[in-house]
């Protein structure tokens, strides 16, 4: 990653995680509608992953991918908009917190609670592409708890079958719901299993946005030549519960103790500050996104709610 | 697409007697003829195999590979696969097998594809051909009708044409529309049935129904294989002078309301007839319309006729008790006519 680029995606990390932290803030204050949920610890590789698209490529992010959401260019206050059921947000106020925020001018498939479902969806994205000999790639998210599915096997044997120009990330947060890795799977090493389908996988630290971010373009670059998908295993932690209701204390706190120490926000910035950008810079952009949030956050709460009378509208095309 | 598509009448001057599955094979033909987006994918359809059932047959090497896709055994991810192409402009026809594997791909269905518009706006112009019903000794995972679980999920329409003209017509309305479509094909009147079938292009609209038989003494409101049961019933009933309306539906959502409350109120007596087993069938939705918006014209209770509530069973006579027929149907109606 070139210096730029680095503090470009610094940027982008800490407008999500000062999301997060309002987003949090409001919900804990009860302010908010229903659940969310939040992002921390996940920012490099939300962020790594957007940064890494084509404007013509598409991507179905999961609910702990803000930073991808934002990187596309959804906007801080159609996200805040959907969180609250406004009909700024981009479900018009039909889905819930993070899910349904699909927009396809921004490249951008909804996410559905059903994991892995966009696994297969965003597969037939890429082979749209692939059908009408456009240079674009499709790519998606799972957790470690959808890599139990069946539907992760199907997607990626079909994805290598076809050659598809399809990229999986699979964020390894050690969690799927209150259920650890060892509990889910026999084989920790996802990405090494990879091999089975005849596909690349490859693991990456997912708290540092230059490793997923490098690993992501060469994936996305792969799919684009057409030589086929590949399968990234970014291994992070989920630092909060699954959802905002969730005080998560089945995770051991020495456990949570040691990837604080590494959290991908505050890594970044020390490597800023290592290749020798000015302080300065860093705390202006913090600034900047603590305010382009509490303004969205403001114009979220200030936007309507749905008309009821809308309720049946767009059942159907 | 061609300029003509989606009239009902635009160079449809010769008819042919076509079988069902001919009729069937002709309407996927005509779709990717009149549109590049339109592909068809599943398990088998491609090569010189042509699908389990023969109804893309010749269609690979009429249009390639990349249009009559093979697919590994992956209903829930092929399903998958299609709304991702028709979010991205594509207009698929998924071929499931049986339509009894159907609930391997449920998820995908109906939590994605149906929801998608609702949810973000984001269109889904598939369509799945399933084929459905028994009669054929096959069993019960090869014998099934599961369509009440699509008309009861918004954002899906569900058709189940009758004859090889709506089946055409409904096929390539149904590859126009924006909207998933679950297309129910009467699999035993594959080769069994023929009819006359326009040639070219036109559509049957969906959420009309078609009164197969006028009638005048009681309504039979069925669809599928049970349209020819029921006015195999109605033709013997009319040499005791009895008159009786069929209502073939073809479409199932949206449901022809109008014309099954025209037909029961100008009747005052209506039977409900489907080869789905009974218990929350479609039937029973008929039956509560029926009740609610025609009660006073009733001269008689709503009746319903299904399959029995069991798996649908293998053995001849185990599967002919389970399944309504002609005898079956002519009996109600008498009851209901005496009533």
């Amino acid at each position: 990653m070139q210096e730029a680029q680095l503090l470009e995606a610094y940027e982008w990390m800490v407008l999500t995680r000062s999301f997060d932290d309002a987003m949090v803030a409001m919900w804990k204050q009860g302010q908010g509608v229903g659940g969310t949920f939040s992002q921390r610890g996940h920012e490099a590789i939300s962020v790594g992953v957007g940064l890494a698209l084509g404007e013509e490529d598409v991507v179905a992010p999961m609910h702990r991918d803000l930073g991808t959401y934002l990187v596309r260019g959804m906007t801080p206050a159609r996200i805040f908009g959907n969180l609250l059921g406004k009909i700024t947000g981009p479900s018009r106020g039909r889905d819930a917190n993070l899910h349904g925020l699909g927009d396809l001018n921004l490249g951008i498939i909804g996410f559905i609670s059903h994991i892995p479902q966009a696994l297969p969806t965003t597969l037939g994205a890429a082979m749209a592409f692939r059908y009408r000999n456009e240079p674009r790639v499709a790519l998606t998210f799972v957790g470690d708890g959808g890599t139990s599915s069946g539907g992760f096997h199907e997607t990626v044997n079909m994805a290598a079958v076809y050659g598809a120009p399809f990229v999986l990330v699979v964020e390894n947060n050690q969690y799927a719901y209150s259920t650890p890795l060892d509990q889910q799977m026999k084989h920790p090493d996802i990405a090494g299993r990879m091999a089975g389908y005849g596909v690349p996988g490859v693991t990456v630290d997912g708290n540092d946005v230059e490793a997923v971010f490098e690993a992501a373009v060469e994936a996305v670059d792969r799919a684009r030549r057409g030589d086929g998908p590949t399968v990234i295993e970014a291994i992070t932690m989920r630092m909060l519960g699954h959802a905002i209701h969730d005080g998560a204390e089945y995770v051991p706190k020495d456990l949570l103790a040691a990837w604080e120490e590494r959290d991908p926000v505050r890594a970044t910035r020390t490597r800023l500050v290592e290749l020798g950008i000015d302080e300065s810079v860093l705390i202006a952009l913090e600034e900047k996104a603590l305010a382009v949030i509490a303004g969205a956050a403001a114009e979220a709460k200030a936007a309507p709610l749905p008309d009821p009378a809308t309720v049946t509208d767009g059942v159907y095309a | 697409m061609s300029d003509n598509f989606g009239s009902s009448d635009a160079a449809a001057s010769v008819d042919r007697n076509l079988t069902y599955l001919e009729a069937i094979t002709e309407a996927i033909t005509q779709a990717m003829v009149d549109d590049d987006s339109v592909l068809v994918l599943g398990e088998d359809v491609g090569g010189d195999f042509g699908g389990a059932f023969k109804a893309t047959k010749g269609l690979a090497a009429r249009f390639g590979d990349a249009r009559v896709m093979n697919t590994p055994l992956a209903e829930l991810s092929f399903t998958g696969m299609a709304t991702g192409m028709a979010l991205m402009g594509l207009r698929p026809i998924v071929e499931m097998q049986f339509a009894d594997f159907i609930t391997s791909a449920f998820d995908s269905i109906v939590q994605f594809a149906a929801t998608t518009h609702y949810r973000w706006g984001g269109k889904v112009p598939w369509v799945m051909r399933a084929p459905s019903d028994g009669g054929i000794r096959s069993g019960p995972y090869h014998s099934q009708n599961p369509e009440a679980w699509f008309v009861h999920t918004p954002g899906l329409k569900v058709v189940a044409p009758a004859t090889p003209a709506d089946a055409k017509g409904l096929l390539l309305a149904a590859v126009a529309d924006d909207n998933p479509v679950i297309f129910f094909e009467a699999k035993p009147l594959y080769r069994s049935l023929r009819g006359l079938v326009p040639e070219g292009h036109y559509t049957v609209e969906m959420g009309k129904a078609a009164v197969a038989r006028p009638g005048t003494d009681l309504s039979i409101i069925t669809y599928g294989t049970q349209v020819h049961t029921s006015l195999e019933a109605a033709q013997r009933m009319a040499g005791d002078g009895l008159s009786v309306e069929v209502v073939d539906l073809r479409s199932l959502k949206p449901l022809d309301t109008e014309t099954i409350l025209d037909s029961a109120t100008r009747t005052g007596r209506v039977l409900v007839v489907h080869a789905a087993n009974r218990m929350a069938g479609v039937g029973a939705e008929i039956a509560a319309l029926v009740a609610q918006e025609a009660f006073e014209w009733l001269d008689a209770p709503v009746r319903r006729i299904g399959g029995l509530d069991t798996p649908v069973p293998f053995s001849p006579p185990l599967e002919d008790a389970y399944r309504p027929n002609a005898d079956v149907i002519e009996a109600a109606a008498r009851k209901l006519v005496a009533y």
